[in-house]
């Protein structure tokens, strides 16, 4: 069978931690589950064992006798009723107390990779596919929910029938129980000879899946320039000859697994059969105590045994299935979060006369920072000034591969740094350093003459304001959207905020204003307004430093217009650093820093740098040739 | 819905047919087995008869040998069935999809499309398979039993009768109710999919804002929700075990009271009676099969209806009748236009569009994003039907030539455009199937192309991945343009092609355009104004209306949103960085 090829090891750690991880919060639920099962499986087989005295104690005598009295049949039907009534409390009381084990586990579970996922470093996002992360989410939680809410209590269930079954079966009659046993052995047999060459089927069509998908895929992508070229009926042509080879080897992976069924009911058939049959036969020749009764029920239970072992078996494939997907839940959850060994933090602060600041509940508009010092159990305060250094900083997203050397560069407060560069030149990547985004290898950034590392994550990030490249926007109103820079701000100050970005405008003009509903990372939305709302978003944060990344993508004339308007408002009095792809950003700037492979190789104002005729001046003038 | 997917079933109907033929007499073999078992009992047991044992036992084994056979035989036609017909229904789609024109394809995104012809399809093949060979062996079972019991003993049988009417109705209610419910579940689950991968996607800007805590909580909440929704669901499908047990034990104990009466009142057997009991237990799971495929067909449905949906879009632009064989030029006319999109805002994206272009002219088409630039070019090929006027080609209306003929005359470098998985060859030569190398080369010669080409090391074999992933924007680019060329079109379309090229090659280019294709009327749809200020007329277009159709140096004189745009561009507004070769790594 397929599970043998993976490592039983790991399987069974993995299942370990799947049990364990349901156990946690549900063990005194579980244990009740387990007794619940128990008594519904010893109800269903005191029904069974009831047939032999049916025929034998009851039926059997009453046929002899004149006038056949029924009093002890029906009280003994009536005991039976008493035992099937506690049978159908426990088979309910367990299927209900599995749906919130299964479900309450399965929430526990979401939630914590959800909040485990926003502790990982961006580098987790860099290096993953999203959409893997979102089959986590889904496809392997998914899986995991089956298992816990179908597969387990079946297994439970299916082994507590064994154990029940097969204890009467001793008890009963020896030689016929090791004949129903042979019988499943026989079983066990053949249905991992076909599970095997299922399982052979299974990986090819799998891998033919791929194929077909990965095409659709790429043709789908690119349908418009299928139209445009005429290129209609040849890629009909080469995707029936991919759809063929998937047919062949669906058609060949789910023969096997079909023939399964049918094979395990009929060789439980034959096992009916044969036992009836050698039943029979001792019966006739006397053998001891073999009374029609008890071959009766033997029968009965020889054909229950088999279901059990068929439905394990069933569930071995899917219970492997899930483990692959078990695997993949807990790497999320093993993955290390980000680490944060800061402890100076962002206070609101008030100047005193005698230029120290100190620390006050108040939202005053100055900031400090709490510097505590634990080797003489000080603390200091140093006032915000958003005064930025890097000193001799290396990076790179792998250790051996440093793409940032060398960067030294200053930006005293209110001052506006502007990075230009072709793309890939690493313009992005320094301001990812400033806010922690990345750890740098070497060297030194500092921020108000701190070491950046000292300082809280989150209170470095709160410090800076970000309008990235590509704007995301949130499911939610768009006012919720603009009050994510700063959750605590009111109506007032997220519209003076959009107006502050000019965004005002385009938001009264939507059909519910400020309350409409943005889904799908704001589709409704054009390129530009999304833009505009994103420095609207920063803007209500009013971060004494600002991270402008400027898009690139082409929009109107108008809206750059606005965009630009904004962005420049909400630069006004703040540290700022630019990707610069527009001129006149570039030309305001007090400092242009032109970045080349990773390293710095111009930097001054604009009129020096034009003077200077090297690198800037080609891209100012367009003369630059395609490296 | 259902008859449009069955409409695929096409050469595998035999095999669809053969396999409920083959699960019945499974079944009928299977349900005869308990039966012989009370004749075992009766004729051998009971009267000590050994011959018997072995007659019947014989008998039985054959029984379950056929049935065995047949369940074999039933299971490889339903596997052939069933990845046949979702081989159809993909092919199926994907030829219906080949046959969508733009506007079809407007309507459906990507990844739709591709969820549609892979999870969509595998469900369908599932519930197929499942119908063909569950859905007809349930109600088998339960018909032959119920006759079966009929024939021991009708009186005990019309006992089934009530118990199976009970069964039925409490899982029909219990079905039914949780139904509903679970269209919200999934509909919340979506969303709360849907908000991972926003945060998925934008993790930077949770992080930049520090709402980690903020996005927990909001995430908490929706977990919680979906928590008690689906308990609510599952709690009540919590009743089907129980209820099914309570109708099984009721049988058997109603069963046991009448068995010994009649039994002792000589009607019915010891063996009969065992029989019964089998034959309750065989009635009973195939109702509560029936009501398990009840849940997955209808999972399936949403599957189905998706899939159908896809097979039924009729595409809106086909070939006329008699269509045009030859375009004769590349002249171009707009006849006062209008044209709206079909799936869009209901609004004309183009109004009164008049314009007249001469065969071998080079114009320059320029506005603001949404302006309509893209939507007036695709009607020349006919990617999308004017909704009034007409757009001529060569003279005549672009809806009288056959598309082919329209669309190999009329190349289109679109401004989102894709090369696809295989050699440079291979995507060049979608311009022209049988291009020679020397072509090839010619062309790429002309898009500034085989300078970089030859730089790779295989050259012109070199292996492009799929969306031409290891191509820089403005390669890519390039290629496009070439592949395009190497069609020699009447007229050449470009969708502002040059948008990642530097200007220098970006000027080479067009220079190579007006030396080596001077007959080709060409369109060039840009941002930059330097990329049209040389053509020989340029379009100004303004929100659908055409608000300018002169030479740069009369649109400098007369016309305000040109000069404003050119002003912008040149005194300090414009796209100031100019990506390099290298666009497309990790910044």
């Amino acid at each position: 069978m397929s599970f043998k090829k993976i490592d039983t090891k790991v399987l069974g750690r993995v299942m370990g931690r799947v049990l364990g991880y349901m156990l946690k919060r549900y063990w005194l639920a579980f244990i009740i589950v387990i007794i619940c099962i128990i008594g519904a499986a010893l109800a269903t087989l005191q029904g069974t064992l009831f047939m032999q005295s049916l025929y034998d104690d009851y039926i059997a005598p009453l046929m002899l006798s004149e006038t056949p009295d029924y009093s002890g049949l029906s009280a003994a039907l009536f005991r039976m009723g008493c035992i099937y009534a506690v049978g159908i409390v426990c088979a309910y009381t367990y299927n209900r107390i599995m749906v919130n084990v299964g479900q309450g586990t399965m929430r526990n579970l979401r939630i914590e990779l959800f909040h485990h996922m926003e502790s990982l470093p961006i580098k987790y996002f860099d290096t993953h596919a999203h959409g893997d992360i979102m089959s986590i989410y889904t496809n392997d939680v998914d899986t995991l929910r089956q298992l816990i809410g179908q597969s387990i209590p079946q297994v439970v269930n299916s082994l507590v029938s064994i154990v029940t079954t097969f204890a009467s079966m001793f008890l009963l009659n020896l030689p016929l129980t090791l004949l129903t046993i042979l019988m499943i052995v026989v079983m066990l047999f053949v249905t991992s000879k076909i599970a095997a060459k299922s399982a052979l089927y299974f990986g090819k069509q799998q891998k033919d899946l791929g194929r077909v998908n990965g095409y659709i895929e790429e043709m789908m992508e690119g349908q418009k320039v299928i139209k445009v070229f005429c290129h209609e009926e040849k890629s009909i042509e080469q995707f029936k000859q991919l759809n063929d080879e998937l047919r062949d080897s669906a058609r060949n992976a789910n023969t096997f697994a079909n023939i399964t069924m049918p094979v395990n009911a009929n060789i439980g058939n034959i096992s009916y059969v044969l036992c009836a049959v050698v039943g029979s036969i001792m019966a006739l020749s006397g053998y001891p105590g073999l009374t029609l009764g008890l071959l009766v029920t033997f029968m009965t239970l020889n054909r229950n045994s088999s279901m059990p072992v068929t439905q394990i078996s069933q569930q071995i494939n899917s219970i492997v299935m899930a483990m692959a997907g078990a695997g993949r839940v807990f790497s999320l959850l093993d993955e290390k979060p980000e680490e944060d060994n800061g402890y100076v933090e962002l206070v609101n602060a008030r100047e005193n006369p005698d230029g120290t600041v100190s620390e006050t509940t108040q939202r005053t508009g100055v900031w400090a920072w709490r510097h505590p010092h634990r080797a003489e159990g000080t603390i200091t305060y140093t006032k915000l000034e958003c005064d930025i250094t890097f000193n001799d900083v290396d990076f790179g997203y792998n250790e051996d591969k440093i793409v940032l050397h060398n960067i030294k560069l200053y930006a005293t407060p209110g001052q506006k740094i502007a990075f230009v560069g072709s793309t890939g030149a690493g313009k992005t990547t320094i301001t990812n350093l400033i806010n922690r985004f990345y750890d740098i290898q070497d060297g030194k950034i500092r921020y108000d003459n701190i070491n950046i590392n000292k300082i809280k994550k989150a209170d470095l990030r709160r410090s800076l304001g970000m309008v990235l490249q590509d704007t995301h926007l949130f499911t939610g109103t768009v006012m919720d959207n603009i009050r994510y820079g700063r959750l605590d701000a009111t109506d007032d100050e997220c519209i003076a905020a959009a107006k502050l970005a000019n965004a005002d405008g385009f938001v009264r003009r939507l059909p519910d204003g400020y309350q409409t509903m943005l889904t799908g990372d704001g589709a409704n939305l054009s390129q530009g307004q999304r833009q505009l709302l994103a420095i609207a978003r920063a803007a209500v944060a009013d971060p004494p430093v600002l991270i402008l990344d400027e898009a690139t993508s082409s929009i109107d004339t108008r809206t750059e217009k606005l965009v630009q308007e904004g962005m420049d408002r909400l630069m006004k009095g703040r540290t700022t650093f630019v990707i610069a792809h527009r001129l006149s950003t570039v030309r305001n700037s007090d400092c242009i820093i032109v970045l080349e492979q990773g390293r710095i190789i111009e930097r001054g104002t604009h009129d020096q740098l034009i003077a200077a005729k090297g690198r800037y001046y080609q891209l100012y003038t367009g003369n630059s040739i395609s490296a | 819905m259902v008859r449009t997917l069955l409409r695929q079933i096409k050469q595998y109907k035999k095999v669809s047919l053969l396999t409920p033929v083959f699960t019945a007499l499974e079944v009928v073999m299977e349900v005869a087995i308990p039966f012989a078992i009370a004749y075992l009992i009766d004729k051998g047991i009971s009267a000590g008869d050994l011959g018997q044992v072995y007659l019947y036992g014989g008998i039985m084994l054959v029984m379950a040998f056929f049935s065995l056979l047949f369940g074999a035989l039933a299971g490889k036609y339903a596997a052939a069935a069933s990845s046949g017909f979702a081989c159809n229904l993909r092919e199926g789609m994907y030829e219906s999809i080949q046959r969508f024109s733009f506007s079809n394809i407007d309507k459906y995104s990507t990844a739709g499309l591709v969820t549609r012809m892979t999870t969509d399809v595998t469900n369908v093949q599932n519930a197929y398979q499942m119908v063909l060979r569950i859905a007809v062996r349930a109600p088998v079972m339960l018909v032959c039993s119920l006759a079966m019991c009929f024939f021991i003993n009708a009186e005990m049988s019309s006992v089934f009768l009530i118990a199976i009417a009970i069964l039925a109705a409490g899982l029909i209610f219990i079905m039914l109710t949780t139904m509903k419910i679970f269209d919200q579940v999934f509909h919340k689950y979506d969303d709360l999919n849907a908000s991972v991968q926003e945060n998925v996607s934008a993790i930077r800007v949770v992080k930049a804002f520090v709402r980690e805590t903020y996005e927990n909580e909001k995430f908490t909440k929706a977990a919680e929700r979906l928590y008690h929704m689906f308990v609510k669901a599952e709690s009540r499908l919590a009743f089907n075990n129980p209820l099914m047990m309570f109708v099984i034990y009721s049988c058997m104990i109603g069963l046991s009271w009448l068995g010994a009466h009649n039994i002792v009142g000589g009607t019915l057997s010891e063996g009969e009676l065992t029989s019964m009991f089998t034959y309750v237990m065989s009635v009973l799971m195939s109702l509560m099969m029936l009501s398990m495929i009840f849940v997955m067909l209808t999972m399936s449905l949403a599957s189905g209806r998706r899939i159908a949906q896809v097979l039924e879009e009729q595409p809106d632009i086909t070939n006329p009748n008699n269509p045009l064989m030859e375009v004769e030029s590349g002249s171009i006319d707009f006849n006062k236009v209008n044209f709206c999109y079909k799936h869009g805002s209901g609004e004309d994206t183009l109004r009164n569009i008049d314009l007249h272009i001469k065969a071998g002219e080079t114009i320059g088409i320029i506005g603001g994003t949404g302006c309509g630039k893209s939507s007036l070019v695709s009607l020349i090929s006919r990617m999308y039907d004017v909704t009034k006027g007409s757009v001529c080609v060569g003279g005549h209306d672009v809806r009288e030539y056959d598309l082919e003929v329209l669309r190999d005359a009329v190349a289109v470098v679109l401004q989102k455009n894709v090369l696809f998985s295989g050699t440079i060859l291979d995507n060049l030569r979608w311009g022209k199937e049988d291009a020679t190398e020397e072509e090839c080369r010619e062309v790429c010669r002309q898009a500034c192309a085989d300078e970089f080409i030859e730089r790779f090391p295989d050259g012109y074999n070199t292996w492009i991945e799929q969306g031409g992933a290891n191509v820089s924007g403005g390669q890519k680019q390039r290629l496009c343009i070439a592949r395009a060329l190497l069609k020699h079109p009447r007229v050449l379309i470009l969708d502002d092609p040059t948008s990642a090229v530097d200007t220098a090659t970006d000027a080479k280019i067009r220079e190579a355009f007006a030396q080596k294709i001077p007959g080709t009327t060409k369109l060039i749809i840009a941002q930059r104004i330097s990329s049209v200020q040389g053509a020989d007329r340029i379009l100004v277009l303004n929100n659908g209306i055409v608000n300018g159709f002169d030479t740069h140096e009369n649109l400098l004189k007369t016309n305000e949103i040109y000069r404003d745009i050119y002003e912008t561009q040149t005194q300090g507004g414009g796209d100031f960085d100019q990506p390099g070769a290298s666009e497309g790594g990790a910044d």
